[in-house]
């Protein structure tokens, strides 16, 4: 099971001839994951150390039953990427891709939201469901097969209570890395309703940080549709208080963005907010004892 | 990106947006002569890339050039909210009958762009949405299809007639704006109704997308007119994410999660940190060095922290930067560094081998963070 990575995952990776694009296929593909085409434009016929290139998706799929994409070329190109993959019809579409322009994603988002394809990032370190599959940039080493599952916005963080988690001993069912731009695909709420759908996670671990309202929102969601034991990390306390232009973005969200407006409405949901990441990893072995 | 106000209201008026007569003064005396060309009274307002200059005194009336000059030469002298001002806008007066509010904005919750209007403006606009939300329509408008006429009738319904039609076509143009320039927000408060029935923007806050300034380089220029710290203009033009504060751990870390925990827990561990310095993903011994020269050249710093987890970033890259900037900078003061993940144990290695007095390895995040808290103490001392 896990959430949406796993064995049956095959991965197409858009951008795979340039130098972030080989070096994660073939790190994904060591890791055990099926990496089994790469698609670059002009580049048909080639391969990266046996894993065939095509021109487009739609070839790769034909040829290799690919189902899931995996995104590295650069922020001008990647919406056309997300949209290549989406007419495809693959189950996922994850986009490591960073600086993708706010509008271009608007955009890409809404034509998605017609398609049946699942989008992860931009901006983001990908999927991991340990022992079975890595799609994504996150460090296999520092996982471990488990049930926890986590969902983080940002990636380093991610690293550091991962890390902390498995060297306590305790595994992960998937981590998701659902990146930190403004429009995004799979977010707080959405994994946490696929984690608590999924028998083979007993607890949810929540990183957020400064900025938006996804920790309030996934707040929300929590007190209503979580069962299973929640534990959150809010990053930014001691942040500089953002400069703030004008009202519009405060009567949109009526929330003040703060760590501690975050943490406050996680802990008013019943989720316990650790305020180290090491306290993160304590919590969550406490709450598995 | 946030614009100042002047240059919101040059993009304004460039995509038919009307806005009041208005001149730029970088001195005293500009303001004088500025406020001379306007027939002897204008408003002289503060430009900032901050809210809250009505109540905070940034915005004056005058009704001499005498008047004008000094306003300037206060808002220049005192800046605003601890931010330098290098500029003012000395704009003409009008006659106000009404405040409206208009904003259109990439609303991150649904991916949409959210328009919004209200029959009454002015720096109450917070609490009116909370107190009598009815009194401000809004509308998500899907950027697939973008913004058409019945979306500009329904937010407009409030307003007579006559008003209407000018406020749909100032709502046009922020679209406009929102679209063509890739701005993430477009706000007017207040969008006035004078008393000869113009609809003008009497403010103008705009924020572009920094991801799109690739393909925007006329604004991206403005960028050379906001005032910046020379340390941070360092660290800009080497690719690092920078940002001053005002406590005693320099700190380097790398993926911006990763430094704002760090700066949490120096916190928690007694010490506040000096700055936020993010080295980014995939960084070069290079660019660790030239950030480790950033941080060193504050003097408030008593210690610095480095906190690496290498996932793209290699740890062995990080511990040849570091030992690469003590060859060009003989620092004071102790560097605690902190290495996990790709390539960490040859990273500390490195370290350990080059035996260099000034720096001390910890294993664990929140053991460097106690360290370099209690190193920044003795150093205070």
């Amino acid at each position: 099971m896990a959430i949406l990575v796993d064995d049956t995952t095959r991965v197409v990776v858009s951008g795979i001839t340039g130098r972030e694009g080989t070096f994660h296929a073939l790190r994904n593909r060591a890791y055990g994951t099926q990496v089994v085409a790469g698609v670059t434009p002009g580049k048909a016929g080639q391969d990266v150390e046996g894993i065939p290139v095509f021109d487009s998706i739609a070839d790769a799929v034909e040829e290799t039953d690919a189902n899931t994409s995996l995104i590295f070329v650069p922020a001008r190109f990647a919406p056309e990427a997300i949209y290549e993959a989406a007419d495809s019809d693959l189950r996922l579409i994850v986009c490591i891709t960073e600086g993708i322009p706010v509008r271009d994603m608007a955009r890409a988002a809404s034509y998605l939201r017609g398609k049946q394809s699942t989008l992860v990032g931009p901006n983001c370190p990908g999927v991991i469901s340990p022992g079975r599959s890595n799609v994504g940039i996150i460090p296999g080493e520092i996982c471990s097969p488990g049930r926890v599952g986590l969902v983080s916005r940002s990636g380093t963080l991610t690293y550091q209570i991962v890390h902390e988690l498995t060297q306590r001993g305790i595994g992960q069912s998937t981590c998701v890395g659902m990146g930190g731009d403004p429009v995004h695909g799979v977010g707080f709420v959405d994994a946490l309703e696929r984690f608590e759908a999924d028998p083979e996670t007993d607890l949810c671990v929540v990183i957020g940080e400064i900025g938006g309202d996804d920790e309030e929102r996934a707040a929300a969601f929590v007190s209503k549709h979580v069962a299973k034991p929640v534990v959150g990390y809010i990053a930014g306390f001691t942040a500089p208080a953002g400069k703030r232009m004008g009202h519009a973005g405060a009567i949109v969200t009526g929330s003040s963005g703060t760590a501690q407006a975050k943490a406050d409405a996680l802990e008013a949901a019943g989720v316990k907010v650790g305020r180290t990441p090491t306290e993160v990893a304590e919590l969550v072995a406490a709450a598995l004892a | 990106m946030d614009l100042y106000e002047h240059q919101g209201k040059e993009i304004f008026a460039r995509h038919g947006i009307p806005v009041p007569r208005g001149i730029v003064a970088e001195s005293p005396d500009a303001a004088r002569t500025a406020c001379e060309a306007l027939g002897g009274s204008a408003v002289v307002k503060v430009q900032v890339q901050v809210g809250g200059r009505g109540k905070g005194g940034g915005i004056v009336l005058v009704d001499s050039p005498d008047e004008a000059e000094r306003a300037a030469a206060r808002m220049l002298a005192e800046g605003f909210k601890d931010r330098r001002v290098n500029r003012v806008l000395v704009e003409e007066r009008l006659p106000i009958r009404r405040e409206l509010y208009a904003a259109i904005l990439l609303d991150r919750s649904t991916g949409t762009d959210l328009a919004m209007v209200a029959a009454e403006g002015g720096v109450e606009i917070e609490e009116l949405a909370r107190t009598r939300p009815g009194a401000l329509r809004r509308l998500h408008v899907d950027p697939e299809i973008g913004l058409h006429p019945y979306h500009l009738r329904r937010l407009t319904g409030a307003l007579p007639q006559q008003t209407r039609d000018l406020v749909e076509n100032v709502l046009a143009g922020l679209y406009d704006v929102l679209t063509r320039e890739d701005a993430t927000l477009v706000e007017v408060n207040p969008l006035v109704e004078l008393e000869d029935g113009r609809v003008v923007a009497l403010d103008a806050k705009v924020t572009v997308d920094d991801n799109a300034l690739f393909r925007r380089p006329e604004i991206e220029m403005l960028k050379s007119s906001f005032p910046i710290d020379p340390v941070e203009l360092r660290a800009r033009d080497a690719g690092l994410q920078y940002v001053k504060l005002d406590g005693e751990v320099g700190v380097i870390g790398n993926g911006a999660g990763l430094v704002m925990s760090t700066l949490d827990v120096v916190q928690q561990a007694g010490a506040r940190a000096a700055n936020f310095l993010d080295v980014g993903g995939g960084a070069s011994a290079e660019m660790m060095a030239t950030s480790l020269e950033v941080i060193l050249s504050d003097p408030s710093v008593r210690s610095v922290l480095v906190n690496i987890f290498g996932g793209i970033t290699r740890c062995d890259l990080v511990a040849q930067g570091i030992l690469g900037a003590l060859d060009r900078v003989t620092p004071t003061v102790k560097i605690v560094v902190r290495l996990d993940g790709t390539n960490a144990e040859q990273g500390r290695r490195i370290l350990e081998e080059a035996v260099h007095p000034q720096i001390v390895s910890e294993p664990t995040m929140l053991d460097a963070a106690h360290r370099a808290a209690d190193l920044a103490h003795a150093g205070a001392a």
